[in-house]
């Protein structure tokens, strides 16, 4: 039963603003297993990004009602970081710009503040600087964006290339990609699916959210998810990306009112 | 209209009855002139102006509030490696405990040595001191000029191998120590000079520091790690043609620190840098006072200084860049920013620019801010834990005024002692 120990297990999720009475999440249901590749799509603003924010652990929101959890790690529970050492990872949408901080620095300090919360030891200087070369190399990712400060002066394509170097990294069990298409040339596009499908394995499983059939022709989706002022409205096969493509949301939205 | 200043004549007698003013010697004349200069301006008091963010009191006082010995400070700058070690001892230099000081390119002596009739610090023991009292009265180092005990008299004439380290020791606690060095870089002469420890319960300094045409200047100092011993230090600087002078200063703890940079760029094309990066918690205080004169031509000037405040602790800046009429392509740059930690810290901040030539470049910013939560929330999300992450985010944060140092060992010196003191000063 190992393969099930990394099961998202989204439950009845009710979100809403600390700052403002604004429920944005009302009542989101899903399920991503190990080894399988979900994609969320929805109109702007149905929220998407609250979803993976809520669920990485970004301060702000409220949960009032419902359950996360990542295997049997109540995800709700713990802190920002418990929840990445878990297996938990998020590609920003809008990865953030950290100046003074080397891109470099950052990422040796996450592997091993990675490892060592889970009692693994922590990789060597040489030995992280060996493997990152290795995959920021396949990725297309130079030595002076390395040693750059964090995302300061990355081109939007640089930035999510950056965030999936990241991923690679640090081999989490459970990612979400949050518009990581969006900014992407033909290229890029295809480099960063490259990345993602190279991460692809059994016990690994994806929540892909975008609003373009594109990246899914790249990163094969098991499942399709329409979510709508939010709540997860429909769910289907990768044909359902496909009827969006072509007919927006109009339908859907409407057969479910 | 001039508000005629009130001079605190009582407190001022007060101190110096206290203090014996040296009669003998190459530096008794200016001594003297310091004294005179002195009773002139009058000790600061709270009323004053350029003291409006920092109260002066424990400075002025007769005899310097006890500070117990802290024998837990960080090693000397560059320990164990190539230096000239210079070590004073509650303000006193300690021959036994120092290096040989003979080196190549450089000749060094005591201010307390006076069986010199003639020195050729004499020229120069005060005079930038004066110079700077003009357009501001710096009082305190008026003070140290006319009755420092000891100090270092530096002459540089070529390229040492090596810096000249001073260690400043402590074993009392209610050292009261007053020192003055004297520096002289001839021409195309280069000297790094260190500074670090715990000094004394209370410590004044006078440091000119004169470089010559194509001379270069590299200063770097950590103040004592000591929270309750109190500093007021004074830089002097005068640089010539294509000089460069670049001092920088780490100040972690200490309720009361005032240190003041007075520069002047009198010949064309010199280079000054000076920058300072401090942590304070609690009761901490720290003030910079900068003054940088433009002078010449095509000059360049920056003035970096970064403050990372927590507990209710206080930092203060006041920094001018004054462009003197043709000081033209002057390029000036000022910047003092302070990181908050908590809502109960303050920075209180007097950024001041006077230009009188018309092609010039100048910019000066100051800001106040807390942690940047995306910025945390980001690397948290990564796996970093908050407090990690607030620490990366804190020296990330430090960085820009540590990068005006040029040597990297030290930079690491720098970042190692800063890493230390937020390990030791968690939330
Ligand atoms: N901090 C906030 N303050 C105010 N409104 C917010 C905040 N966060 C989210 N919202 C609102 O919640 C809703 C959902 O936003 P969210 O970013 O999750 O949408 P999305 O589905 O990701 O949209 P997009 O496709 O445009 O990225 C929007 O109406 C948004 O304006
Ligand atoms: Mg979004």
């Amino acid at each position: 039963m190992k393969k099930e120990t990394y099961m998202l297990k989204i439950n009845n999720l009710h979100v809403q603003l600390e700052e403002e009475d604004k429920q944005i999440l009302k009542g989101v249901n899903l399920e991503v297993e190990p080894g399988k590749v979900h994609a969320i799509m929805g109109p702007n603003g149905s929220g998407k990004s609250t979803l993976s924010y809520v669920l990485a652990g970004r301060p702000g929101y409220e949960v009032t009602e419902g359950t996360a959890h990542l295997g049997d790690v109540d995800l709700l529970d713990i802190e920002p970081e418990e929840r990445a050492a878990a297996g938990l990872f998020l590609a920003f949408q809008y990865p953030v710009e950290i100046p003074g901080v080397g891109n470099m620095t950052f990422l040796r300090t996450a592997v091993n503040a990675q490892r060592k919360a889970r009692g693994e030891v922590e990789m060597s200087a040489a030995e992280f600087l060996k493997v990152i070369r290795e995959k920021a190399k396949t990725l297309k990712i130079d030595a002076d964006m390395l040693k750059r400060p964090v995302n300061v002066g990355f081109s939007g394509g640089e930035k999510k290339r950056n965030e999936i170097l990241q991923m690679a990294m640090l081999e989490p069990k459970m990612c979400i990609l949050d518009e990581t298409d969006s900014g992407l040339d033909v290229d890029a596009m295809k480099l960063v699916s490259e990345g993602v499908n190279a991460l692809r394995d059994e016990g690994r499983g994806f929540l892909v959210i975008t609003h373009y059939q594109r990246l899914l022709d790249h990163i094969k989706p098991d499942v399709v998810h329409i979510m709508a002022d939010g709540r997860i409205i429909k769910t289907g096969g990768p044909e359902l990306a496909l009827e969006v493509e072509n007919n927006g949301y109009a339908d859907i939205l409407s057969e479910v009112v | 209209m001039a508000v005629k200043k009130q001079i605190n004549t009582a407190e001022t007698e007060a101190r110096i009855d206290t203090l014996d003013l040296p009669q003998d010697g190459w530096s008794a004349a200016s001594r003297a002139d310091a004294l005179t200069r002195l009773r002139a301006m009058g000790m600061p008091g709270r009323r004053d102006e350029y003291w409006k963010f920092t109260r002066p009191d424990a400075l002025v006082q007769v005899s310097a509030p006890v500070a117990e010995v802290f024998d837990n400070d960080d090693a000397p700058l560059m320990d164990g490696q190539p230096c000239l070690r210079a070590v004073f001892v509650d303000g006193v230099f300690d021959a036994d405990a120092s290096d040989d000081l003979a080196l190549e390119g450089i000749e060094i002596s005591r201010l307390a040595d006076t069986s010199a009739d003639i020195h050729w610090a004499q020229s120069l023991h005060g005079t930038l001191e004066t110079a700077g009292q003009t357009p501001v009265a710096r009082p305190l180092a008026a003070l140290v000029t006319a009755f420092a005990t000891d100090g270092l008299l530096i002459r540089v004439t070529g390229n040492p191998s090596k810096p000249v380290n001073v260690i400043y020791n402590r074993t009392s606690d209610d050292a009261d120590v007053m020192l003055h060095h004297v520096v002289k870089l001839e021409q195309g002469a280069s000297l790094t000079l260190l500074e670090s420890g715990p000094a004394a319960a209370r410590l004044g300094t006078v440091m000119e520091v004169d470089v010559a045409d194509n001379a270069a200047f590299h200063h770097v100092r950590t103040q004592g790690r000591d929270h309750q011993r109190l500093a007021a230090t004074h830089v002097f600087g005068r640089l010539g043609t294509e000089s460069t002078f670049k001092s920088f200063t780490l100040t972690a703890n200490g309720k009361l620190t005032r240190n003041e940079c007075v520069l002047e760029l009198t010949g064309d094309d010199a280079v000054a840098h000076v920058a300072g990066a401090c942590v304070g918690d609690g009761d901490f205080h720290h003030d910079d006072t900068v003054f940088v004169t433009h002078d010449a031509v095509n000059c360049e000037s920056r003035q970096v200084f970064k403050k990372v405040l927590r507990n209710g602790a206080t930092g203060v800046f006041q920094g001018k860049i004054l462009v003197k009429a043709g000081a033209q392509k002057t390029d000036g740059y000022q910047i003092s920013q302070s990181l908050l930690l908590d809502g109960d810290s303050q920075f209180l901040a007097k950024p001041e620019l006077e230009i009188y030539a018309d092609d010039v470049a100048c910019s000066h910013g100051s800001t106040s801010g807390a942690i940047d939560e995306e910025a945390l929330f980001y690397l948290r999300s990564r796996g970093v834990p908050e407090e990690a992450a607030t620490n990366l985010l804190t020296l990330a944060f430090l960085a820009e005024a540590v990068q005006e140092i040029e040597n990297e060992d030290l930079r690491a010196d720098i970042e190692t002692r800063m890493s230390g003191w937020l390990e030791r000063h968690r939330s």
